[in-house]
Order: structure tokens, then sequence, then C-alpha cells
């Protein structure tokens, strides 16, 4: 059983899927619920699995390793270490939140939620599979339930908004693609385990691949794959659209967990196979790190749209991981793992938010409300919770995490990072900004009867309330879970680099 | 007269005006006749080579299998032709096309 | 002691987690004494670790603590407490302001909209600002430093429904974020290169050689020195935030916006003073010029603000540019390295200007009421053009403000006579004697006193211009006039006692000379030793002495320009014997750039965020309606012209071959099928026909 627990909380949601498409279409009831029981017990186990996991090895564990199709060396590798567990525990955890975010579809749940599961089997797969193969088909698998979600149960412009999504990433899945075979044919014997990829390192430094030397060609096809998925700019414009069309839960599935598959496939796939590479890429990774920070703020500080904002916002925070990854050093790479993980919360809930005033004024528009606290006064504290939370305040995981990176990327890049210190004040400004708007000032008579947020809404936004508030002052868990594998793989990327004489 | 060739020729003639009357002739009946002649001739050259060539009497044997044969296909004709007459009022092939696309 | 502490920090959250959870269901059965209750407790407690001080005596007395909060293997963060003599006087004073507020609250917001929220808030501030005090590391400074901004935030934004307060509640926050952004890159430089965020781990590791073996390794290979000064005024941008120093003071006065008592508590008293806190606690390592740059800033702010409290005419306002004035001469006092000056300044204005802020209050609780009882919602209870003649009305908060009036220019007797006068004499002391940093280098470090002096002057003048116009005199509105009334109790004892607090004989017990501040507070705060080996502004024995020296003249200069203000004050607005239009208009461009605060929030708005919002915004169109519509989306356009010419060209040619053959054999069957004709004679004859050939062909 214990050996089986990755391939249990992977394909726990595929089976939910199937299960609830036997539901009559009727029994909205059950349908709703089984997809609540089915990521509730996938949260048990993602639970059970951090019991399990050794805080003080640094090494993939609770391993499942099949061949699958043996004719070309493909195996069905399961595992994980501390860059992953975070991740599926935030999988795990969001997933079974956004259910709840999901309430309100109003349309052809049994499709819903059954796409949603699959949604929710193929992120996970993503973060458990050690095989590029089967990470590939993981990462194929929930392109196409998204495609849908958005589509069928987006905004008015769902349909454009969806194509948009869809073709941008399969763009990038395409040069993931012939990144991922050129790893495989120039490694010896071909194989597309990621371990092992890793060890050869070396030789795909020094391989030649189109006149060039092949480990930079395939850090940039990768490098183009991953990080359309942050976003990083200039990749990023499938983003705002997405997320304001698509339904809430799937803007909180999307910002909370799709963003982090880019960073994560950089550290699981990119930095620990191409060492010379990544650090020969560190720099441009993180000016473009800087560019997200300072321009997605500022396009936020721009937005009418609430929820557009919040989608700028990401951007705007995912340079923070992006800067702190590209320094190579314990604390930048910790704080960037871990800022994957805060936004994770903190991004959820803020879109969470979002959508509770979507569903009851039916407009997002900054300008279009004003005093709001005064009717809403439960809804108006969670949000001003949250905005500080996004904005980094002490208290809040945000802050930890973002001054870390900061910290680890200032020996490094010093005046990138002194430029990004920046994005510190902005992010307070529209933030702000926008709170002030929206909730201070004289009640626009037109809500005088908005109902405050209900049971429900906040039953999903009260557990990451209290994460992202024990993670910001008692981050030790959450950086102990991860700092050993980081700390190896800091090590390992620079031992490579020093052998190479970078 | 006792001399093969004879026979043939005789068979030949008999052939020849046999086929000409089936790729001639319209009417059913007279196709029909056409044929009887055409596997007349075939009877007597099987006879005819028995006799002359082998000795044995397998040619013969093989006429009255023929005979059987022809006598067996024209009561099928017959009646395809008495059907034809019944359904069109007369026995025209030419005109019988229906198949024809 | 450091349980004692502890619970100093803690006790003031768990109020705030009682008036937010549970407050407003006791908002109306007294649930705010529990508030206050707690702060007392904190305060009896501060008072007993006051006692132990004074019984042990013993200025290098220091106690530390610390746990590991954040640890990465390579790195970490602890997080600690450390307690000094500087720490217990500090703790002291926010217990003490604290719990008067809360005192003095329970009437002045009572009715208030969001009562129990309010006193909640004033607990969350408590903590931070005790977080603060207490923090033994730059990083846990930095996290207590952020949620205060976080309660002053709230505190100023507790009427939200006003747009103004609103307003200034995001430019506090948000103009101390720009200050606290240095403060980070320069932790950022200290813990680069001696990789802690400890104070005394720093201090010990710049003076054995640390600081300058690994300062190399930023800005490629930066001369140590160099890169200690700008760490030191990075950090002290903190400072500059919070302490509403030049060019940062903007958000104070805006501040005002907050109901009185948070106004003495956050803005007058104990957060505003967090900068100089900061600058006490970094004193041992700034660099000559670090210590040049905060001279410079605080005493240009202390004479800045001064000229702008002259002209204005809220009650509140002019109080609270005297706080940004003031809080000018402390970091100026620090920067002169008058360590001791400077605190002393810091816990002397701490009584006298919450006193001043809390008397403000009651001046305006009484307006408000009049103007409640008159149905008037259109004066503005603050303006003191409205005022006048109010002595006769309330006695107790006349005679206070008269008291505290005394204490901030410069009287003796008076506790603020004590520590302004060390601060002159300090500025003296380094103009006369500095040798090293950039104002020496130029030549310009007398203009430090003349800062001084200037701003001491000016204090008197517009804090007397206030009492006259407030107490004195006809009252101008004499309907208003008739409803006013003393304030309740709960409101006037905390006064009292804040006026009693400011007279000269609390802080030099236990000798008794009004004009030397030698006493209790010298003997336990002593300047720590510096940090910076080499290029020290001077040696601290010389100083020491040089201060000695200059005491009595800038005493007797000090005296002598405060009575100067004074005069003219009297003579302007007592008297009117000037009269104060003829000057203004004498005056002009003088008058009208004070009165606009030399138009710093104008520029501020027209020059920097009305052009950075518009970058915003053209950047978010840029995104969306550029890069997004041309680039990426004319991408997709030009897949689909491709296509539509990949597709055409399709038709043509791979569909056209196809269709081709498919036409050829169509004409072929159409050709073909003469031949079938159906007529069995036909097929007979082809069958002759072939049989013939196939003959011909196999006989030849």
């Amino acid at each position: 059983m214990e050996n089986h627990l990755l391939s249990i909380v992977t394909f726990l949601p595929v089976l939910g899927a199937l299960a609830i498409i036997l539901v009559p279409k009727e029994k909205l009831d059950i349908i709703r619920w089984g997809a609540a029981a089915i990521t509730g017990i996938q949260l048990i186990f993602a639970i059970w699995i951090l019991s399990v996991f050794d805080f003080a090895s640094g090494d993939v564990q609770l391993v499942e390793h099949f061949a699958w199709i043996p004719a070309f060396n493909i195996e069905y590798f399961l595992g994980i270490d501390g860059l992953s567990a975070p991740m599926v525990l935030l999988t795990a955890l969001l997933s079974f939140l956004a259910v709840f975010s999901s309430w309100n579809i109003d349309k052809a749940h049994k499709g819903y939620f059954a796409l949603f599961l699959l949604l929710d089997a193929g992120m996970m797969g993503v973060f458990t599979s050690l095989d590029f193969f089967l990470f590939y088909i993981f990462w194929e698998v929930m392109l196409l339930p998204m495609y849908f979600l958005i589509g069928i149960w987006g905004g008015p412009q769902r349909e454009y908004a969806a194509i948009k999504f869809f073709l941008y990433t399969l763009f990038g899945s395409v040069l993931l693609l012939l990144g991922m075979l050129a790893l495989y044919f120039l490694s010896e014997p071909h194989t597309f385990n990621m371990l092992i990829l890793a060890e050869q390192s070396a030789q795909f430094g020094q391989a030649i691949l189109l006149g060039m030397n092949a480990g930079k060609v395939i850090f940039i096809l990768l490098f183009v794959g991953f990080a359309i998925k942050v976003p990083i700019f200039p990749f990023h414009t499938w983003l705002p659209l997405a997320h304001v069309e698509a339904p809430t839960a799937i803007s909180v599935i999307l910002a909370g967990v799709l963003l982090k598959m880019g960073t994560y496939g950089f550290l699981r796939i990119s930095w620990p196979v191409l060492k010379e590479a990544t650090l020969w890429f560190a720099l441009p990774l993180a000016i473009l790190g800087l560019i997200n920070i300072i321009y997605g703020a500022m396009a936020a500080l721009a937005q009418r749209d609430l929820k557009k904002m919040v989608a700028y916002s990401s951007v705007s925070h995912m340079g923070f991981v992006l800067l702190g990854m590209a320094a190579l050093t314990p604390a930048g790479m910790n704080g960037a793992v871990f800022q994957m993980f805060n936004h994770g919360t903190i991004s959820a809930m803020l879109f969470m938010l979002v959508g509770v005033v979507y569903d009851r004024a039916h407009h997002r528009d900054i300008e279009g409300f004003g005093g709001l606290a005064k009717v809403v006064p439960v809804y108006a504290g969670v949000t001003a919770l949250a905005f500080f939370a996004g904005l980094g305040l002490p208290g809040f995981s945000g802050f930890i995490s973002e001054a870390l990176t900061l910290i680890g990327a200032f020996p490094v890049f010093t005046w990138i990072t002194i430029f990004a210190t920046v994005g510190i004040v902005l992010n307070a400004g529209y933030f702000l900004w926008a709170y002030q708007r929206v909730f201070m000032g004289e009640l626009n008579s037109k809500y005088e009867k908005l109902e405050d947020i209900n049971g429900r809404e906040l039953f999903a936004l009260i557990p990451l309330a209290i994460i992202t508030f024990f993670l910001g002052v008692y981050p030790t868990p959450m950086l102990n879970l991860m700092s050993t594998t980081l700390n190896q793989l800091v090590e390992v990327v620079k031992s490579a680099g020093m052998a190479a004489g970078l | 007269m006792d001399h093969l060739s004879s026979y043939l020729v005789l068979s030949a003639i008999l052939f020849s005006l046999g086929l000409y009357t089936v790729v001639t002739r319209k009417n059913g009946v007279a196709i029909l006749m056409g044929v009887e002649l055409i596997l007349n001739a075939a009877n007597i050259n099987f006879v005819a080579f028995s006799k002359f060539v082998t000795h044995t009497l397998d040619g013969h044997l093989i006429s009255v299998f023929i005979i059987m044969l022809a006598a067996a296909e024209a009561a099928v004709a017959l009646a395809i032709v008495l059907n034809l007459y019944n359904n069109r009022g007369h026995i025209n092939v030419d005109e019988a096309n229906a198949l024809k696309q | 002691m450091i349980n004692l502490a502890l619970l100093i920090l803690f006790l003031p959250l768990l109020s705030f987690a009682l008036q937010i959870f549970f407050g407003r269901r006791f908002e109306d059965k007294k649930g705010e004494w529990v508030s206050v209750g707690i702060q007392f407790t904190t305060l009896i407690m501060s008072l007993a670790m006051f006692v132990m001080m004074i019984s042990r005596n013993d200025p290098n007395f220091s106690l530390e603590m610390q746990k590991s909060w954040l640890d990465l293997g390579v790195f970490k963060i602890d997080l600690g407490v450390y307690i000094d003599n500087v720490t217990i006087i500090m703790l002291n004073v926010v217990a003490l302001i604290s719990s008067l507020v809360h005192l003095y609250s329970t009437a002045y917001m009572a009715g208030d909209v969001r009562y129990s929220r309010y006193f909640g808030f004033l607990g969350i501030f408590t903590f931070s600002m005790n977080g603060i005090v207490l923090s033994n590391s730059l990083f846990m400074i930095y996290m207590f430093w952020e949620l205060v901004g976080l309660s002053s935030y709230l505190l100023i934004g507790h009427w939200w429904e006003k747009k103004s307060a609103a307003d200034a509640a995001k430019k506090a926050f948000i103009t101390n974020r720009v200050g606290d952004i240095g403060m980070f890159m320069g932790m950022m430089i200290i813990a680069t290169v001696l990789g802690t965020f400890n104070f005394q781990l720093i201090a010990d590791r710049i003076l054995d050689g640390t600081w300058a073996s690994n300062a190399g390794m930023l800005f490629g290979g930066i001369d140590p020195h160099k890169l200690l000064t700008i760490a030191g005024v990075l950090v002290f941008m903190g400072a500059v935030g919070k302490s509403a120093q030049f060019p940062l003071h903007v958000w104070l006065p805006d501040a005002m916006e907050g109901p009185t008592p948070v106004s003495a508590l956050i803005h007058a008293a104990t957060m505003v003073a967090a900068g100089v806190y900061l600058t006490v606690r970094i004193f041992p390592f700034l660099t000559a010029d670090a210590m040049a740059t905060i001279a410079f800033i605080g005493g240009f702010t202390a004479l800045y603000a001064a000229t702008i409290a002259i002209t204005q005419n809220d009650i509140k306002k002019v109080l609270a540019y005297s706080t940004v004035s003031q809080l000018g001469y402390m970091v100026m006092a620090l920067g002169t390295g008058a360590y001791v000056a400077g605190f002393f300044h810091l816990v002397t204005h701490a009584m006298f200007k919450g006193a001043l802020f809390l008397a403000s209050g009651s001046v305006i609780h009484a307006m408000h009421h009049s103007l409640h009882k008159l149905d008037d919602h259109q004066t503005d209870p603050q303006d003191m053009r409205n005022m006048g003649g109010l002595k006769a009305k309330m006695p107790i908060t006349f005679g206070v403000f008269m008291v505290t009036t005394a204490a901030i220019s410069g009287i003796p007797l008076f506790s603020g006579f004590l520590s302004k006068d060390a601060i002159l004499a300090g500025t003296w002391t380094y103009a006369a004697n500095v040798h090293d940093g950039w104002l020496a280098n130029l030549h310009m470090a007398w203009i430090l006193p003349v800062f001084g002096f200037g701003a001491a002057a000016i204090t008197a003048f517009y804090m007397f211009r206030l009492i006259f116009m407030t107490f004195y005199g006809e009252a101008k509105k004499p309907d208003i006039f008739k409803h006013i009334h003393e304030s309740p109790k709960v409101m006037t004892v905390p006064l009292v006692i804040l006026a009693i607090l400011s007279t000269f004989i609390v802080f030099t017990l236990p000798s008794v000379n009004p004009i030397s501040d030698h006493g209790w507070f010298t003997e336990v705060v002593q300047s720590p030793e510096t940090a910076v080996t080499t290029g020290a502004a001077f040696d601290l024995e010389h100083f020491e002495h040089g201060m000695h020296e200059a005491h009595v003249p800038a005493m007797v200069t000090s005296l002598i320009v405060a009575g100067l203000g004074i005069l003219l004050s009297v003579l302007v607005y007592l008297l009117n014997k000037i009269s104060a239009e003829n000057l203004a208009t004498k005056l002009g461009a003088l008058y009208r750039g004070s009165l606009n605060k030399w138009y710093m929030d104008e520029f501020y708005i027209n020059g920097i965020i009305r052009p950075f919002l518009k970058g915003c915004d053209a950047v978010g169109r840029f995104d969306l309606e550029f890069y997004d519509h041309y680039l990426i989306n004319g991408w997709g356009r030009n897949t689909k012209r491709t296509s539509r010419g990949v597709g055409f060209a399709d038709d043509l040619i791979v569909d056209g071959a196809v269709n081709f053959s498919g036409i050829i054999f169509q004409w072929l069957g159409w050709t073909l099928k003469f031949i079938q004709t159906g007529k069995i004679q036909n097929y007979l004859i082809f069958v002759l026909i072939g049989a013939a050939v196939l003959f011909a062909v196999n006989v030849y």
C-alpha cells in the first residue's frame, strides 16, 4: 500500500472522473459531493504522503519504478523529493478547495466535474513523475480539460480565451517535446529517466546539436515550453485573458497550480539535467524575472478589471520565483520554491474573492464599486487579509519568500535585485489602490443590498488564510521539507559549473 | 465418307450456322435454336474424334451428357422466354434490357 | 526579565484578537475596558522593568535571547529579544502613551461606528511597536516595521468613508514602503557581507575586520568603508520614511485624518519615533559620511517643517508639522553624534507631543460636540480660525497646553528645554570639532546649528501662535463658543499625567537642577562604542568634553531665539501690534510657499505619481492592445493567412491532382460505357473477335 501512495494520489481523480460520468446528470448533489469527496480523499493521501516523507533526505522517495514500454526504455517512474512534495500538497489542497468554488457552475455539471478531476490527475502526475516521457504525457493530459473548462464554462469571451490558451501552450509543448527527444537521443543508453539524464549532464554540455552546444539548444527549447506556463515575459499574454474568462475555480487552479508547473519544470529538468546551460542562462533569466516583477506590477496598476489586476499580480509574483531560481543560492532557491507555494495559496484566495463579488455584482470593474466594506464587512475583512498577504506584509508567508528570494539574489545579481525591490512598493500600490476604490469611500447605492460572503465560500478561504498566516509566522515546516533537496540542487549545479570552468 | 475431316467440316458448318443464328436473331427462341446447333456441332466433333482417333466410347458418352444438358438448358431458357413473353408481350432480347443502367 | 518583556510584547496582540473576534458583541457592554486593562497591565510590567533598571544603575546592561526561526542550513534567520536600558525606556514610553491613549479613547471615540475594531487596531499597533523596540536584529525590526505600517494604515483609514482618510492611509503605507525598500537594500548588503542581521553581531563583525575583507564581493570590489556608508544610509532610509524626514515626510500631515488619539499615539509619540529608534540601534556602525547625511537630513527637516507649521490653520496640521520638525531634531542629534541627546529628545517629545495631541483632541472633541448641537456639519472643528477664547471654558486643557507648549519651545523648567538644549549643544560641538564626513569636508558643518536654532525660534513662534489663536482673544464664532465644555475626566486625567511628565524634574532626578540634564537618564543611557574604527567623525571623549563646553553658549543662544520667537508671536497674535495679514502679503511668495507646504505634494503628484501611472497605463495598454493584439494575435493572424494560402495551394495542386485522376477515369468510363450495349450478341462478337485475336497471336 505504502509503495503505491503516489499512484493512488495521481490516479484517484481519474477513477473519480469515471465514477462521475456514470452518475445520472440529475443527481447534482451526488456529483458535487462526489467530486468533493474524491479530492478530499486525495488531500488526505497527500498529507499521508508528507507524514511518511523523510524530511532529512534530499533523495527521491516513495518511488514506484516499472518498465512501461521497454522497446523505447520508457518507464513508469513516480517519486517525490523536497521540490515536488510541496507541489503535491498544493495541488491536492487547491483541487479540494476549488471544488467548493465550483458550486455555482450552472450547466453541464457532470462534464465539468469529470473534466475537473481529469485536470487534477494531470497536474498531480506532472509533479509526481520522474520519467520525462510520463511527465510529458501528464503535461498534455492536463491541457485538454483546461481547454474545455475555459471554453465551455467561461465568461463571454471564453472561446477566444480557450483557443488562445490552448495554442499558446501547445506551441510550448511542441518545443518541449523536441527538447525531450533531443535529450533522449543524446543520452546513452537512450532514456527518459530524469535521474539518469541528470547524471549524464556533462555529456549534454559537450554534445553538438544543429551546430551549436546541445545543452544550450535544449535549454532554450525547454525554456520556451516552460516559460509559457510560468508565464515569463514575453510569453505571458494568454494569462490575463484566460484568467479573466475562466470560471472562478479554474482561475484558482490556473494561478495556484498551473503556473507553478513551469517553474517546477525548470527546477526538475532544466536545472539538474542542463547544469552548464543553466549557469550560462542565469543572468538573462534574472533579467526576465526583473521584467516580470516590474512589468507585471505596472500593468496591474493600470487595470480596471479586478480579476485582470490579480492576474497581472501573478506575473509580478512569479518574477520573484525566477529571480530566486536564477540566483542559485540556497536562500534564493528556497525562497523561490517557497514563493511558488505561497503564491499558490495567496493567488487562490485572491481569485476566490474576486469570484465572490462577481457572483453577486456580475461585474468586476474596480471603479464600479465603492464603500462595500459597509455592507459586506466580513468579505472586506477577508479581502484585506488576502490583499495584505499579496503585497507581502510580514506575518504572511509571501513576505518570507519574497524576502528570501531577494536576499538570495542580491549577492549574485546586485543591481537587478535593487531594481526588483521597487516591485515591493508597486505591489503595495495596486493592492491598496484597488482596495480603496472597491471597499472604501461612500457606499455605491447600487450595492446597498449586497449579500455578504457565505459559509461555503468562507470554508474554501479560511484554510488558505490559515496556511498563509501560519507559514508567515512559522515557515520552518515548509522550509524543512524542501531545503535539503534544494540545497543539494544548488550544490550540484554550482559544482558542475565549477568543473566546467564557469 | 469415312473420313474424320468430313465430320469436322459438317461440324464447322453447323457451328457457323448456329453462331450466325445466335448473333443475328433477336427472337429468343431462335437464339435458343442457334445454341442447339452449336451444341450439336460439338456433339458431332466428340463422336467423330472418339470414333476415328481414340477408338473409345468416351466421346459418345459426353455427347449423351450434352444432349441431356441441352434439354435441361432449353427447358430453363424456354421458361425464361415464356416469362419474358408473359411480362412484355414479346420475346425480343434486345429490349430485355432492364438491368442496363 | 525576558519573560516579562515577552508578555509586554504579546499581551496587546491578545487584546487585538479579542477585539477583532469578539469585540462587536461586547461593544455596549464595556468590552473596550478589556483592552484598557491589558494595556495598563503592560504599563505596570514596563514600570517594573524600569524600577529594576534604575536600581541596577548600570549603563552597560544588556540581555539577549534568540531562537532560530528560519534555518536553511547555510542560511539562517534568528528572531530574538534584545534588552538594554534604551529598550526599557522605550518600552515604558510606548506602554505609557498607549495606555493613556486607550483610556482617553473610551471617551473620545464613544459611539463610533467601529468602536471595538478601533481598540483592536490600537492593540495590534502596540504589539508591533513593542516588537520594534525589542528586536535584536534588522530583519525582525523590518518585520515589525511593516506591521506598524499596517496598523498605521488601519487607524488612519479608520473613517474610510471619507475619501481623504482612505487616501491618507494609502499614502502613508506606500510612502513608508518607499523608505522600507531602502532599508531592505541596506539589510541585504549587511546580510551579504556579514551573514547576519543581529545588531550586536554586525557591530562585532565590523570591528573584527569581517566587513573589510568581505565587502569587496559586492559592486565589483567596492571600498569597504564606502559600502558601510551606503549600507548605513540605506537602512536609515527606513527611518526617513517612518519618522517622516524630508523628502518622505508628506504622509504624516495627511495622517491627521485618523482619530486624534491615534495621532497622539502613533503619529506623534511612538511610531514616528521608531525611525529615530532604528537610528539609535544602528548608531554603532554609522560612518562619518553616513552621519553627516543623517544630520543634514534631520536638520533640514527640522527647519523645513517648522516653516510650514507657521501658516497652517488646522490645529492638528500645526502639530503634525511640528512633529516632523521635532523628529528632524532627534535625527540631527544622532547624526551629530549626540546619541544621548537624540534619544532623550525622543522621550521628552513623546510626553509633551502626546499631551499636545491629546489636548488638541480635547479641543476638537469640544468643538465637535458644540457643532453637533448646532447641527452644523459644514464648519471644520479643527480650524483654529473658528476657535479663540477657549481658555475660560476649558481650563484644564488650557493648562496642559501651556505646560507642553513651554516644553516644546524650550523654556527652562520643562523637559523640552533639557533635551533641546542638549541637541543644540551637540550640533554646536559637531560644527566646532568635526573633522570627517562630507559636511566637514565641504566646510558646511555650521549649517547644522543654524538649522537647529532657526527651527527653535520658529517652533516657539508657531506654538504660541497656536495657543493665542485657540485659547486667547475673543471667540470668533460665539454660538459655537456657547456650547463648548471641558472634556470628561477620562480625557483630562491622561492630559494632566503627561503634562506632569513634561517637567524637568522627571528626568533629572535625583539631582534637581533645571538647566542641566544630568540625572538618572544620563546615568543609564550612554553613547555606545562605535564599531567604525576608521574615519570616525571624532573621538568620543573629545566630543563629551566639547558638549560640556558648548552647553552654556548653546543654552543662552537657544533661550534668546526662543524668546524672540515668543515675543513675535505675542506681538502678532496676542497684542495684535503687527497684523498677520500685512505680514502675509508682504512676504508674498514665502507665505504662499509655506501655506502650500512648499508644493511638495504637488511635486509628487504631478512630477512622479501621475507620470508613473500614465506609464503604467501605457504598459497595460501596450500589453493588451499592442503586444498581444499585434504580435501574438498577429502571429495567429499570419498563421491563418499562411494557412489560407496553403489551403489554396492544396486545393489547386494536391487536391487538383487527385481530382484530375478522378476526371480521367470518369472520362474513360464515360467513353467506354458505349461498348456496354446490354446486347448479348455484341458481347458474343467481342468474344469471337477476342478469340480470333488470341488464335492469331497463338499461331503467329
